[in-house]
């Protein structure tokens, strides 16, 4: 008997067809992969699964029951947890808190933690109970999601993205633990877009695409290129970048560079070295909450910090804010994308003056220039095709991808002459990000030097020269691609910089 | 949901709605209005024709709606400034009295010979200032330290009125006003021109129309609206762009400041023609409404102005030929402002009673 | 000052400081959950008025109390519906109710300007009440003053203790992982601004049933804002607020002592010093920015809807 049973479950939004009549079975004691792109309808099928959302037509089976799923806890109730990918913890509140949130009968808080302690001893997740969320890495963060689930010893447990913020060795441990519960007789339905670790670990896979499921497979028997082909529908084609050693002037140099930044909660960075030239691209890897977002505040001008530690084509920048960094060359695509890289509510026309009204003539004695905004705006819809119906069309009315390939080309077309760039590909389906690492690469070809922060090590190694690893603020020293590998970056995302050395030296 | 109502995003923003929203809370409004009059047992039709034909079907009574329909504009627009940058100054009450009081005072000290044609300029320039400097304080103090700007701008608007009333009660008195607390009368060079010979119309209104004008142009093509707009939508990508979020919060504080302090100057120099402690008559406060009726955008105050200066004006003809209360015109302000924030959901959202509907397999 | 003068002056301090805890107080749970409601002012004149005709009418000062309760939670009831179900901008609403309350209270109270009415009722409790200083202040207060100060046991309790408060406080924090793991946290708000408005209603009513027995227009005169300003000054934690509210009342204190010195300051600036006292406080405590951030309730003022 299968655990879950899906009979065309179809869910509509605004403008889309989130999912079509999709059919999906999940029977005891498998990990069953859901592989789809960026917007195939992979969270907004478990979240119906887990009750978030409601189905607008189409049948639940659980345990062989047909069952309407209402709500969450009327979901946990029949025994479905799930870790979201966004984690649903609230930072000012314990841990101990966070999981009696979650539990109808938590008892006291003494007795709760020590149950917690005993459930992370079982499944190897190591968690102190009366620590606050906010001081925990994201990681530790994980474990807290999943020990909050197996406390109330789920048998089906949905993990979405999961391995998105980890490094490749919290990864592997995370599998141990996933196997482990599924050899308990647990099913676990498992959500990525990454083809090696669902290889890895999973023993079938359903893949969606448009919302539709488009087919199914054992992964064990595919290759991830013919899963790619399955999730994408035509063949993929990804650019391809063979390391360079750049020696053109360098553009951009960071010489014992610190923040304070004052914020609650933020991962302040302690004397940072590095340089890049132009010509070359060059990564800085780092799991969330490693300083890459404070980073990039400082890169950017929105935190300054001591003149001399940042230098933009030789020259003190550190001082400087955004506006006077962008007339010395920079330009910047930041990780959020609504609300800090564009602005949701004003129009495409307008988001071109957000970064070009200093320096790109959008601007003249104290007016704005509609007319050459909106030219713009089109040339940028044009050149990358967005796809929006033109410069009046809101920002937050494009989808992630969309949006994203638009403030990609707005930085790319001011042709800087040092272009910073966070997390280009994060939440973009396939045919986006291969065109944005396109224009990246080109860019880089002109002449300019490229500063790419990633999470995603794929990325990094696709693109980059020369990488160098962000972990608590501190930024290990820079390494040709070309003499490392994922292994040796992920042992340096997770702050073993010695075990690192000795993998060098191996 | 305590309300089975279901609210579906739209996609973008809906035109249509933006303009329509407040028509339809003016007409909610009306209707409601017509309600608590049959309740208040004042027969419905009449008690509305009193309150919003009669006071406007005079040359007189056009001339009223713009008279008081000028420092609502003035300080509304001003508000709308800092409202759009999530600045949000609702002491511009305090700020009319301190700069009614500004000009007021200088013009008391410098009219013993009767003032010459330099006497107005002076006072509207001394009560700009009077009003930029109470405002000041909450930017300072918001900017500095951090402090909530509704609170401290709020606070000092009592303080303000306290000082008024201490004034017009002790240094100020009029020594032969047979100890009225009032100042003396302005002389000529201290009051506004009057427009229209027979009616109160004076400059005042044509330099706020000339103000609500220049607002429009830079708050929809100047950098400085723009920069207003960000910083109010998008904090961060106000951060972003470069823009100075402290000097963007000085900045639309001092000019809402600044434009009620010229609220105050004109309403002293206008009708009243002395300080009197009936001054503040909650412009300040009522201006708020106005704002947010006009959309925060100038043209739309201008109308909202108007609307709401003819409920002042309802009142006061409701008072004496119906003898109802004066406060039923901040009831009637009150709900509109109540039906026009339930309206604008419109703007963003439609309303889906029940359940969405379902896709046919 | 002789024991009898004490005594006195401390009563008036109960007196100032009653509202004042008793509209911050239910400010701060709805702050708690998330909800920012400005209309305190509002709810507590139509709390005052409504309490006060409804004690005239009935004669019965329970009556008055219970109808001021209701009157504020009704205020409270058009904010929610306006801005928590049809998300109309927090601020805006609350300034609306607000400006509603003042003319509203106006109108409504009317009829009952210059009538007198006893004043509520106190305790007394033979011997103890007659003990000297001490006896009236612990023994000798009305319902209200000992219902405030349950609240802020009962208030400490629910939030740091149980586990309702411990929801209200994640709905607070962040109200779409409190929706992602199954919390209704619209319905949550509710609850939290209704509180909130009973207890501004509360407040209202002490004023007009209590600290001077009548009806005035606009007789709250600010103290629905110094309450606002009191909860930020508490940084969100009921036993600061209590701290705080005895501390503006202590102005009235201050005020008397001024005047006892034999300075001759003229009223309207002794009138100013909970105005100018409320901006000196507030700006000490938010000078520290981290210290205001960590405690504020994370999502306090957003508007939440369940699709996104």
């Amino acid at each position: 008997m299968d655990r879950l049973k899906l009979e065309g479950i179809t869910k509509e939004f605004p403008g889309t067809l989130a999912n079509d009549r999709v059919d999906l079975s999940v029977v005891p004691g498998e990990i069953h992969a859901l592989l789809g792109q960026n917007g195939a309808g992979k969270s907004t099928l478990v979240k119906m699964i887990y009750g978030v959302l409601a189905p607008d037509a189409g049948r639940m089976f659980w345990e062989g029951q047909e069952t309407t799923i209402a709500s969450p806890a009327q979901a946990r109730r029949l025994g479905i947890g799930m870790v979201f990918q966004h984690f649903s913890l609230f930072e000012s509140l314990t841990v101990a808190e966070n999981v009696a949130l979650v539990l109808r009968d938590a008892g006291s808080m003494d007795d709760l933690s020590r149950r917690i302690v005993e459930v992370g001893d079982r499944y190897g997740l190591s968690l102190d109970p009366r620590r606050h969320v906010h001081d925990l890495s994201v990681g530790e963060r994980q474990r807290v999601e999943i020990a909050r689930c197996l406390m109330r010893e789920p048998r089906l447990l949905i993990m979405d993205e999961p391995t998105s913020v980890l490094t490749p060795q919290e990864a592997d441990r995370l599998f141990m633990t996933l196997r482990q519960l599924k050899a308990e007789g647990c099913s676990i339905l498992y959500i990525s877009h990454k083809l090696a670790e669902i290889q890895a670990l999973c023993d079938r896979a359903t893949i969606l695409r448009g919302g539709r499921v488009v087919g199914a497979c054992d992964p064990a028997r595919e290759s991830p290129r013919s899963m790619a082909e399955m999730m994408i529908g035509q063949e993929l084609s990804q650019p391809h970048r063979e390391p360079v050693e750049a020696t053109g002037p360098v553009r951009l140099e960071v010489d014992g560079l610190s923040t304070a930044t004052g914020a609650p909660f933020a991962t302040e960075i302690r004397d940072a070295r590095f340089s890049v030239r132009a010509g070359e691209i060059f990564g800085i890897a780092g799991v969330a909450g490693s300083g890459q977002a404070e980073l990039l505040l400082a890169l950017s001008g929105e935190v300054r910090v001591a003149p001399a530690s940042l230098k933009i084509d030789g020259k003190p920048a550190g001082g400087l804010g955004p506006a006077e960094r962008r007339a010395l060359g920079l330009a910047l695509v930041p990780e959020e994308r609504l609300g800090r890289g564009a602005v949701p509510a004003l129009s495409l026309a307008d988001n071109t003056v957000l970064t070009g009204w200093k320096t790109r003539g959008l601007v003249r004695g104290g007016w704005v220039e509609g007319a050459k905004a909106t030219a713009l705006a089109a040339a940028i819809i044009k050149r990358l095709g967005v796809k929006a119906r033109g410069p009046a069309d809101e920002a937050g009315s494009l989808s992630g991808g969309n949006l994203q390939k638009f403030i990609v080309g707005r930085e790319i077309s001011a042709e800087p002459r040092l272009l910073v760039v966070a997390q280009p590909t994060w939440g973009v389906d396939a045919g986006a990000a291969a065109a944005i690492h396109r224009e990246l690469i080109g860019l880089a070809e002109r002449g300019a030097a490229v500063l790419v922060i990633s999470q995603d090590l794929d990325e990094l190694f696709l693109l980059c020269d020369r990488l160098a690893v962000l972990y608590h603020g501190r930024l290990s020293p820079p390494r040709r691609t070309a003499d490392t590998n994922v292994e040796q970056i992920g042992l340096l995302m997770g702050g073993m910089f010695e075990a690192a050395e000795n993998a060098d030296a191996a | 949901m305590p309300l089975d109502l279901r609210l579906e995003q739209r996609p973008q923003a809906s035109a249509a709605w933006r303009y329509g929203a407040p028509l339809l809370a003016i007409a909610i409004t009306l209707c409601a209005g017509a309600a608590l009059f049959a309740v208040l047992g004042y027969p419905p039709a009449h008690s509305l024709k009193v309150f919003f034909i009669d006071p406007v079907s005079s040359v007189e009574g056009l001339a009223e709606l713009a008279l008081k329909a000028t420092p609502l504009m003035l300080c509304a627009v001003g508000l709308s400034i800092g409202f759009r940058a999530n600045v949000w100054n609702i002491g511009a009450e305090g700020q009319f009295v301190i700069g009614a009081l500004a000009g007021g005072g200088l013009c008391l000290a410098l009219q013993g010979d009767g003032g010459g044609w330099w006497l107005l300029p002076l006072m509207v320039v001394a009560g700009v200032l009077g009003g930029m400097a109470w405002a000041a304080i909450p930017a300072f103090l918001r900017t500095r330290f951090n402090a909530n700007e509704i609170l401290v701008s709020l606070m000092l608007t009592y303080v303000a009125v306290l000082l008024l009333q201490f004034l017009v009660h002790g240094p100020w008195k009029d020594p032969a006003g047979f100890n009225f607390p009032q100042s003396e009368m302005f002389a000529e060079g201290g009051l506004l021109p009057v427009l229209v010979e027979g009616t109160r119309l004076n400059l005042g209104t044509l330099v706020a129309l000339a103000i609500l004008g220049l607002a429009w142009a830079v708050l929809t093509r100047g950098l400085f609206g723009f920069q207003i707009r960000v910083i109010g939508q998008a904090p961060l990508a106000a951060a972003y762009a470069g823009f100075d979020q402290r000097r963007m919060i000085w900045a639309s504080l001092l000019l809402s400041g600044a434009l009620a302090g010229l609220a105050g100057v004109f309403e002293i120099a206008g009708p009243v023609g002395q300080l009197t402690p009936a001054i503040p008559q909650n412009y300040g406060f009522t201006a708020i409404i106005v704002a947010f009726l006009g959309r925060l955008h100038p043209v739309g105050i201008l109308l909202g102005s108007l609307v709401i200066a003819l409920s002042y004006l309802g009142g006061e003809s409701a008072q004496i030929l119906l003898r109802l209360p004066v406060a039923v015109a901040g009831v009637f302000q009150g709900m509109l402002l109540f039906f026009l924030l339930a309206c604008d959901v419109l703007i963003r959202y439609r309303i889906r009673l029940g359940h969405s509907v379902r896709r046919a397999v | 000052m002789s024991p009898d003068v004490i005594a006195a002056v401390m009563m008036s301090v109960v007196a100032a400081a009653t509202p004042l805890l008793l509209a911050a107080l239910g400010e701060l749970v709805t702050e708690k959950a998330g909800v920012l409601n400005l209309g305190v002012e509002g709810m507590m004149l139509i709390g005052a008025v409504a309490g006060f005709a409804a004690a005239m009418l009935t004669g019965s000062w329970i009556v008055g109390i219970v109808a001021a309760a209701f009157a504020g939670m009704a205020m409270a009831l058009i904010f929610a519906v306006l801005a928590l179900t049809l998300l109309a901008n927090q601020v805006a609403t609350g300034l609306a109710l607000t400006i509603i309350g003042v003319g509203l209270s106006a109108l409504v109270g009317r009829p009952f300007i210059g009538v007198p009415l006893p004043r509520l009722p106190q305790l007394y409790v033979p011997g103890l009440t007659d003990l000297p200083v001490v006896g009236r202040l612990i023994f000798g207060q009305d319902l209200l003053v000992y219902l405030s100060f349950a609240l802020v046991v009962g208030i400490w309790w629910f939030l740091e203790k149980s586990r309702a408060g411990l929801v209200l406080r994640a709905v607070g924090e962040s109200h779409d992982s409190a929706h992602a793991i199954g919390y209704p946290v619209i319905g949550i708000r509710y609850l939290a601004t209704l509180f909130g408005g009973a207890c501004c209603g509360l407040g209202g009513a002490y004023l007009s049933l209590a600290v001077t027995p009548m009806w005035a227009e606009n007789m709250v005169a600010g103290r629905g804002w110094i309450a606002l300003a009191l909860v930020v000054f508490a940084t969100w934690k009921p036993v600061r607020t209590l701290a705080g509210a005895y501390l503006f009342g202590g102005l009235a204190f201050g005020q008397l002592f001024l005047q006892g010195l034999g300075f001759s300051i003229p009223s309207q600036f002794l009138s100013m010093l909970p105005y100018v006292a409320t901006i000196v406080v507030l700006t000490l405590i938010s000078r520290d920015a981290t210290r205001i951030r960590l405690n504020t309730p994370a999502c306090l003022g957003k508007s939440y809807h369940p699709d996104h």
